[in-house]
């Protein structure tokens, strides 16, 4: 999690990945920046996520992305 | 059958009381008879192409299901004895079999698409590669009208099938209503099945508010579309098509009445469909929120075409940019490039694809390609720019401050008027060499000669297209204030709802665009 939130936090040093849960209802994260975060999570925790499991519920929360790297991990 | 046209209004009614008339588990059925009648009233021949998108999607969709049942029912029987690879291995193979028909699909109906309306397109650029000598003959071809929008439409809902966020639609005739509902036919908006779906088939009994609300919010399509889009089109059309008479300040003129006239005519005409399934009680995705009140492009991207911008997100950039190969590539490039590009290349090649379809989809011309890549190329730059935005906005401290806001709207606006004049002229030398006109043989007296009252606009049309403005402004300014201003004035006594009403119906009546000889033009985005 803390490797999660390093990659979340050096995208977006002003916000509160701990706590957030609305980063894409407020639009804080946009097309870009998932892409960007899904290539980095390739990288360091060898899990690729598709793009059907591109959706808010999954992206709205550093817990959330969690997991999502969990499931996609464990399958 | 035009929109604007009283054959249209005629067989609106018509829908309206049969949709009440009859017994209520009727409705959707009936709206799949007018919407094929509409159709057929269109060109017959149409039929045949929407017929072959939905037969085809019904079957691939179901096929897929049974697919995704097979694989649950084995899953469930042989849980104890497979290992995880051995579940990875099935899902794979069982994936392959759904990616195979869902290929089969999309090649069966992006194909229909890309041969009725880019054949001729090709041939043309053939044959300019034998100095327009070209041994190609151009053919004959039918383009079924609203194309580009059912097909992307029953693509979206195919490949959700495909991914398990979407049950297959067993009823073929559902599916049917669902690619070919009427109002959003022409022109979108673009929606999703899981949205439009439980509304559209839903049974709905007559609620006055309902009917009232979606009676106004067509009023308000007319009023955009009739008084100020039509009223404009004679001056835009007089100025882009005598480039060399009209150049410099002209252009400038030019480019402002092009911008209020494509955005009174695709809200107006979106305004109208959402208007007339709301009568119905269905309920449209919006396809605009108050795009020239954005102060990015990025941003008038989210607020301009909605329904076009997220499908193409959701089915062509994402499913690019996090594909094995890109992200191959990324990893390549982080490791030779550097994290600063390499971190980018995903972002920018998808991007690149995504704005490349998005002008093809806009049209078979080189004007359509090369403004989708104008946009892709002003998004990048912006992109990049953005640390020194922050820097600038740290250390001035405008950021927020009303005047700013103000520059920021009108900026995003010019740029994105002056991008869409390769979408006016139609001819990309002749785009570029018009812009830099503005620029170079600037002339104020462009405004003052009176020239600008010899380009099929009177004194008259100039006041009615001043005060149209002026309540499209102000509407928007209150929306953005209260929400909803059909429900603030709703709220009011009903002689004041149904008097904004009838003042509405009375302006349309007196101030459209019409007249002897007035020949109601096509809604701009019905060609896309």
């Amino acid at each position: 999690m803390d490797e999660l939130l390093e990659i979340l936090t050096d995208l977006h040093p002003d916000v509160d990945f701990e706590t957030c849960d609305t980063l894409i209802d407020d639009k804080i994260l946009d097309s870009f920046d998932i892409v960007s975060i899904i290539a980095e999570i390739n990288d360091v925790f060898d899990v690729t996520i598709p793009a059907e499991e591109i959706v808010p519920e999954n992206f709205n929360s550093a817990e959330a992305l969690w997991d999502l790297i969990e499931r996609l991990g464990d399958e | 059958m035009l929109f604007t046209s009283y054959e249209f209004i005629a067989f609106l009614v018509l829908v309206l009381v049969s949709y009440y008339v009859v017994p209520k588990k009727f409705q959707w059925p009936l709206l799949l008879v007018f919407s094929y009648v509409f159709y057929f009233i269109a060109d017959p021949m149409y039929l045949l192409f929407i017929l072959v998108t939905t037969i085809s999607t019904y079957f691939v969709s179901i096929k897929m299901e049974a697919i995704n049942g097979e694989m649950s029912a084995y899953l469930a029987e042989h849980k104890a004895e497979l290992t995880k690879d051995d579940k990875k291995a099935y899902k794979a193979k069982m994936k392959a079999r759904k990616w195979n028909w869902l290929l089969l699909c999309l090649f069966l109906n992006i194909g229909i698409l890309s041969v009725t309306k880019y054949t001729n397109f090709v041939i043309t650029n053939i044959n300019n590669l034998f100095a327009g000598e070209g041994p190609l003959q151009l053919v004959d071809m039918i383009v079924p009208m609203g194309i580009s929008f059912y097909t992307f439409q029953t693509m979206g809902y195919i490949i959700d099938v495909y991914r398990g966020k979407q049950e297959a639609q067993r009823n073929p005739f559902k599916l049917a209503l669902f690619v070919s509902f009427f109002p959003q036919l022409v022109q979108g908006p673009i929606s999703r099945y899981g949205d439009l779906a439980p509304t559209l088939f839903a049974e709905h009994k007559f609620d006055g508010k309902t009917v009232s609300f979606g009676l106004s919010r067509i009023l308000w399509g007319y009023f955009k579309k009739m008084v100020i889009a039509d009223r404009m089109l004679p001056a835009v059309t007089e100025l882009v098509q005598n480039p060399n008479e009209y150049s410099g300040a002209f252009v400038f003129v030019a480019m402002l009445f092009y911008a209020f006239e494509l955005y009174c005519d695709f809200t107006g005409g979106i305004d109208i469909t959402i208007g007339i399934a709301e009568t119905m009680g269905i309920k449209l995705a919006e396809n605009f929120n108050l795009p020239y009140f954005s102060k990015n492009i990025k941003e008038y991207w989210n607020r301009w075409h909605i329904t076009m911008g997220t499908w193409f997100t959701d089915y062509i950039f994402y499913p690019i940019s996090v594909c094995g190969p890109m992200l191959k590539l990324s990893k390549w490039s982080r490791a030779h490039l550097g994290e600063v590009i390499g971190k980018r290349v995903p972002v920018y090649l998808s991007s690149f694809a995504v704005w490349l379809t998005t002008g093809i989809w806009h049209g078979a011309a080189w004007n359509f390609i090369v403004w989708g890549l104008m946009n892709f190329v002003v998004i990048m730059i912006s992109q990049e720019l953005e640390p020194l935005y922050a820097k600038f906005h740290n250390k001035f401290k405008v950021k927020g401050t009303l005047p700013y806001n103000v520059f920021e709207v009108i900026r995003t606006i010019l740029l994105m008027s002056a991008i869409r004049m390769f979408d006016c002229y139609r001819d990309v030398p002749l785009t570029f060499k018009m812009v830099g006109s503005m620029f170079t043989e600037w002339d104020f007296s462009a405004f003052t000669s009176g020239a600008l009252m010899d380009i099929g606009l009177s004194g008259a049309d100039y006041l009615v297209l001043v005060v149209g403005l002026i309540i499209v402004l102000g509407v928007s300014l209150a929306k953005l204030r209260v929400g909803s201003v059909r429900e603030v004035l709703s709220q009011k006594p009903a002689v004041v709802w149904y008097g904004m009403m009838a003042i509405m119906f009375l302006v349309i009546i007196v101030f459209g665009a019409y007249g002897v000889g007035y020949d109601s033009s096509q809604f701009i985005y019905n060609q896309f």
